[in-house]
């Protein structure tokens, strides 16, 4: 029998080593597997590569991995907000790298990782200072930058109900990354508000397919509010 | 606050109204951070116009009452709104597709600067070790049409409009029309021409505080000019 609950967090992200990179979805609090970050930053492992849209919005994301100097680079597309301080910081002592992304790129960076596609062109960021440094190409009379996919030893994302088998569906905005990044690890553990039996999920309202999940955690505690930040 | 000079233009609400006129029945608008967020709540009656947010949503709405708020139906300033009746979620890279794959008729952004040829500087001031960028590239080549929504002048009274960007640009020949609370700007091939000035704004005062040529093709400049 298909079994992926893991009876807690801790035990979740029991086996991430250092060095391993991380996709974590969310934008802002909205969507965000806080809960996952906790015990990773428990759990300690370090020289983390991070790839999640938001950094310092909110403090329980990312930002506590950075805090606790758990992170060598990071990727995303807005490293901006009132929990951003330990990044700049990091950033003038050269403990930390950053690379800033288009949000479109990003996404799609993950998409193609999780779709067997090693690179592909977008107009997006060429004659610009992002795309500097990077391979062109001339499509239609535009100048486009390769980009290169983005694959993840772990993946955390944030669901609302999964089933036993690791189907899942989200709430509302909260679905954002969490889909996407799904595809594009080695390990995807989520964590949801609720799991259900197998047939309790409408087929139609299923967004992540179990075939991207491996590891699921209820949360115990009531779902916390999410802290509203701009930027 | 004291103001040494006559309060003129189009406050922040009024700017949002004045480009809220100009977006099409029909059209699917993607609204950006800042004064744009504005938009939402100022859609004229009567016209169905589909606001897209990059964080994953078509059919955005208004505000929520206070009390409603849902910290899980935000937009892309992670601020709460609502969902239209037609509304839908989607993920990260449906929401770019839309963007990236020419689907939406307009994007309403904000900038830190714009040239005279429609070249944008919207993520990054000079020296930043951050920058923000979000799904600003993607809107801007993506986009069929891209409108910017700012403040003409800086808070210390520097030009936002100027012959050549001096910020790391977002993207290239990208801007087709620049609402301020001034006046209401076309980037054409002939350079940058003057289409509305605001409520108390003549053409002269309007040169005067924008760091590139202008061409005035208002009517009413001659009105302002008596008020």
């Amino acid at each position: 029998m298909i079994q992926k609950k893991f009876e807690n967090t801790a035990k979740a992200v029991a086996d991430i080593h250092d060095g391993a990179t991380l996709l974590v979805g969310g934008f802002g609090g909205s969507g965000l597997p806080s809960q996952l970050i906790a015990a990773l930053v428990e759990q300690g492992a370090k020289n983390l590569t991070v790839v999640s849209n938001n950094i310092g919005a909110v403090s329980d994301g990312v930002a506590a991995l950075i805090s606790n100097n758990q992170v060598k680079k990071i990727i995303c597309s807005f490293p901006v907000g009132p929990h951003a301080d330990d990044l700049i910081t990091r950033l003038q002592k050269g403990t930390i790298e950053l690379e800033i992304a288009p949000q479109g790129t990003l996404a799609e960076r993950i998409r193609a990782g999780g779709a067997g596609i090693p690179a592909f062109y977008t107009p997006t960021a060429a004659h610009t200072e992002l795309g500097e440094g990077k391979e062109t190409r001339m499509f239609n009379g535009h100048l486009h930058v390769l980009e290169n996919a983005i694959i993840g030893d772990y993946a955390f994302i944030k669901g609302h109900k999964a089933d036993r088998w690791g189907n899942l569906v989200y709430n509302k905005t909260q679905r954002n990354f969490n889909p996407v990044m799904a595809t594009a690890a080695r390990i995807t553990i989520a964590e949801v508000d609720e799991i259900v039996e197998v047939g309790d999920l409408d087929p139609e309202n299923i967004a992540t397919q179990s075939v991207y999940v491996h590891r699921l955690v209820k949360l115990e505690a009531l779902r916390e509010e999410g802290v509203l930040a701009n930027g | 606050m004291v103001k040494d000079e006559l309060k003129v233009g189009w406050s922040k609400i009024q700017l949002a109204s004045r480009i809220a006129q100009d977006l099409e029945d029909g059209w699917f608008v993607n609204l950006g951070i800042g004064i744009p967020t504005l938009v939402a709540d100022v859609i004229p009656e009567g016209r169905e116009i589909i606001l897209h947010s990059e964080n994953g949503l078509l059919g955005l709405g208004p505000k929520p009452a206070p009390g409603e708020e849902d910290m899980d139906l935000v937009n892309a300033g992670k601020e709460p709104i609502t969902l239209k009746p037609g509304g839908s979620f989607f993920s990260q890279s449906d929401s770019f597709a839309m963007i990236r794959g020419g689907h939406l008729d307009a994007a309403v952004l904000g900038a830190f600067q714009v040239s005279a040829y429609g070249d944008l500087a919207s993520w990054k001031v000079p020296n930043d070790p951050l920058g923000r960028v979000g799904g600003a590239m993607d809107l801007t080549v993506g986009a069929k049409r891209v409108f910017l929504c700012m403040q003409h002048n800086t808070k210390k009274g520097e030009s936002k409009i100027v012959e050549e960007c001096t910020y790391p640009l977002t993207a290239p020949r990208c801007v087709d029309r620049i609402y301020t609370d001034l006046a209401v700007i076309d980037v054409t091939d002939d350079g940058l021409v003057v289409q509305e000035l605001a409520p108390g704004v003549t053409f002269d005062y309007l040169q005067e505080r924008t760091a590139a040529p202008l061409k005035n093709h208002t009517t009413s400049d001659l009105k302002a000019k008596t008020l």
